[in-house]
């Protein structure tokens, strides 16, 4: 499964790097602590999260993440979207909260 | 091969800059990507801690066939007792460093689990310097 397959089949808005979402998806991680996500996703995670500043796409490039979902609404800053372009990472979004798209998620990846 | 890179205090902006050129190199090395998954979460952790904690650091590696060997000096408050700031989930971060989801106290367990060999030398009012070696 990719990105994009996830993205249709829950609905997700895609804010940054549309064109990357060929990315093969693994499996996901769910946690707000970043040393967390560097300790524990692995590569091809999609990371669900609600932090926005661009520190999370360093994170999510250092570990090779397919993508990362902002729940609740949230919206990326700004130069998270530009970093988002530039490693080819999207960040996706949806109005759910972590535990409803944790499951969802999980139920279409397990 | 030795890299060298400056990292300035409070600035999150470029958090994660050094450890993603390292990692570059690595890759382009074809060092065993386990090694390389290990060195980059160390080395994030770390370089994140200058960042949170210190006025300023040096970051260098040396790649050589035997292994690869981080260095990672700041200048900085130092900490004034390591096997306390090395206990899981305990943190001096500021509250506007944890809301950005750092400073959780899992920075120095999460580098001692990801480090072949790992030491660190403090001195209280001057800084830290943290050793993380890797063998292939």
């Amino acid at each position: 499964m990719n990105v994009k397959d996830v993205v249709e089949r829950l609905s997700l808005n895609v804010f940054s790097a549309t064109e990357a979402l060929d990315r093969e998806v693994t499996g996901g991680y769910a946690s707000d602590l970043l040393s967390d996500v560097m300790g524990h996703a692995q590569e091809g995670h999609i990371w669900i999260t609600l932090q926005t500043h661009k520190n999370i796409m360093a994170v999510a490039s250092l570990k090779d993440l397919a993508a990362i979902v902002l729940v609740k609404g949230f919206e990326p800053d700004k130069d998270t979207m530009e970093l988002s372009v530039k490693e080819g990472i999207p960040v996706l979004g949806t109005k759910m909260q972590a535990f409803e798209l944790a499951g969802k998620l999980y139920e279409m990846l397990k | 091969m030795n890299l060298e890179f400056k990292v300035e205090g409070g600035d999150f902006t470029l958090a994660g800059n050094a450890s993603s050129q390292i990692k570059k190199m690595l890759k382009q090395l074809n060092i065993d990507p386990k090694i390389v998954k290990r060195v980059v979460i160390a080395l994030y952790e770390a370089e994140v801690n200058i960042v949170a904690h210190a006025y300023r650091g040096i970051i260098t590696a040396e790649i050589d066939p035997h292994g690869v060997r981080l260095k990672l000096e700041d200048e900085g408050p130092g900490i004034p007792d390591i096997e306390k700031a090395m206990t899981p989930g305990f943190s001096t971060a500021s509250e506007q460093v944890r809301e950005m989801g750092f400073g959780a106290g899992m920075g120095l367990p999460n580098i001692s689990e990801n480090a072949d060999d790992f030491r660190i030398e403090s001195e209280v009012g001057k800084g830290t310097t943290l050793y993380i070696n890797y063998n292939f």
